[in-house]
């Protein structure tokens, strides 16, 4: 009980005094997150939306192995996406090992799965609502899936929030290869493990609260700004 | 640009080996109003469907005027239950006009124009999900004529509405036709087939058992079945 009041008063004062340290491990942990989020929702929407309208041979297949993606444990897509950027390895000669750059393509990798899964279901049942509808007016696959992803926006605002939610608070993959490296790839997660791993409860406590704060922040900005809850029913 | 006269020729629908509808022989000319009529389950959707292509033809061919594709342009479709997109009645009007690429303010001087003729015009910034069922149908009939279809199916748009709706509903598909519009339209209310029609489509079991100008066929129809039918007895 101690060391969570502690933490608790340590989190406060790291807060209110802004930090210097505390400040530039938050804003790298968002900078990670969003832009592994925004990349993987390019990738993911129009995915979800063409395996929702499309049919081809490889569909159900797709959608099974999206879904089973979705548990894709961190820790082993840290190691592939390692040995794929280590210097020996095909991209290695980009130098993008413990980079900001190598945790955002190993988040992106994390999250697209889940966010197409969760924006398939909701674009799946919005396409068998419009389906008469779009074919009676002669659409082009194209104008069909904009339409759906429009149409549908506020269910892939869940969706990218489950990413989100999932990214900022995984450790294992970017821990591999960012290597928790000071005033370079040390971001809130990797920074909790490491107190931890020194006995400084009350500073990973302070950090965790921390980062519970930041996603709570994040995901109701989201809200405010999409206007979720508020006009409509959708 | 001619869509009519359209003929269909030996048209089928089947499915798991049971026909449906079919086969039918039909040819429509390019004005008024063609009624189609029959008891449920006698195919009247499905013939709807499958001269608007949206179903898919087991059998036969239909042939417009004009190459099949620009045909399908020229098309609108009305359904029992009406499909609202997730957006406001203003975006739900333009949407068939952006989808044709006329011009963001001028689509929506006509959405405007056409809330206006339906009776919705103080609506325009409502979503449509959660219109009335009388309003909706309404807007789906707007969303329909917006684009100017030379041929407008419609599938018992009035079947859940009250008279007033559908009175108002019937007001506007007069006036479709008035200025050319092909209406191809089912329905279950004989008030509203004496109405609206022109030329009646009697469907029994998938086919055509009795076709004519709509008052040969409501003063004299020529088979046992048509008769009972209108008479209100139970057909099948």
């Amino acid at each position: 009980m101690v060391d969570l009041w502690s933490g608790l008063a340590q989190a406060f004062w790291l807060v209110v005094t802004l930090d210097a340290e505390l400040v530039e491990i938050a804003l790298r942990s968002l900078r990670v997150t969003l832009s592994a989020l925004a990349v993987a929702c390019v990738i993911a929407l129009p995915l979800a939306a063409f395996v929702a309208v499309k049919r081809f041979r490889a569909r159900r297949f797709v959608i099974a192995i999206l879904n089973a993606l979705m548990g894709l444990p961190p820790v082993v897509v840290g190691l592939v996406v390692y040995v794929f950027l280590s210097r020996s390895g095909p991209l290695g000669v980009m130098g993008l090992l413990f980079t900001p750059t190598a945790m955002i393509i190993a988040q992106t990798i994390i999250i697209v799965p889940l966010i197409a899964s969760i924006a398939h279901q909701s674009i799946r049942d919005l396409w068998q609502e419009y389906h008469d509808l779009l074919i009676s007016m002669n659409v082009t696959q194209g104008q069909k899936i904009r339409t759906l992803l429009w149409d549908c926006r506020r269910a892939l605002l869940t969706a990218a929030l489950a990413g989100f939610g999932r990214a900022i608070g995984e450790v294992g993959a970017i821990m591999i290869v960012g290597g928790n490296i000071d005033h370079a790839t040390r971001v809130l997660t990797t920074a909790i493990a490491l107190e931890t791993g020194k006995g400084e409860f009350a500073l990973a406590l302070a950090l965790g609260f921390v980062l519970i704060g930041l996603a709570v922040a994040v995901n109701l900005a989201i809200h405010w700004l999409g206007r979720t809850e508020r006009e409509g029913g959708w | 640009m001619q869509l009519f006269p359209m003929t269909a020729k030996g048209i089928e629908s089947r499915r798991r080996g049971q026909v449906l509808v079919g086969p039918i022989d039909l040819t429509l000319d390019g004005t008024g109003a063609c009624v189609v009529v029959g008891p449920n389950g006698a195919g009247k959707t499905t013939l709807l469907r499958l001269l608007h292509g949206t179903a898919r033809l087991s059998a036969g061919q239909i042939n417009w005027a004009c190459p099949t594709d620009e045909a399908r342009h020229h098309q609108g479709f009305v359904f029992q239950r009406p499909v609202m997109l997730r957006r406001t009645v203003l975006q739900n009007l333009i949407y068939p006009l952006r989808l044709r690429g006329v011009p963001l303010a001028q689509a929506r001087d006509r959405a405007r124009d056409w809330a206006a003729r339906v009776g919705l015009a103080d609506m325009l910034d409502r979503a449509a999900p959660v219109l009335s069922g009388g309003e909706q149908q309404k807007l789906a009939l707007a969303r329909a004529l917006i684009s100017e279809p030379k041929v407008l199916f419609l599938d018992e748009p009035c079947a859940a509405l009250d008279g007033r709706a559908t009175r108002e509903i019937e007001e506007i598909l007069t006036h479709a036709k008035s200025t050319g519009t092909r209406l191809i339209l089912s329905t279950h209310d004989m008030g509203q087939a004496r109405r609206l029609a022109d030329q009646v489509l009697f469907l029994l079991g998938g086919r055509i058992h009795e076709s004519g100008p709509a008052e040969t066929f409501f003063n004299r129809p020529e088979t046992p079945q048509a008769r009972a039918f209108l008479r209100g007895d139970i057909v099948e």
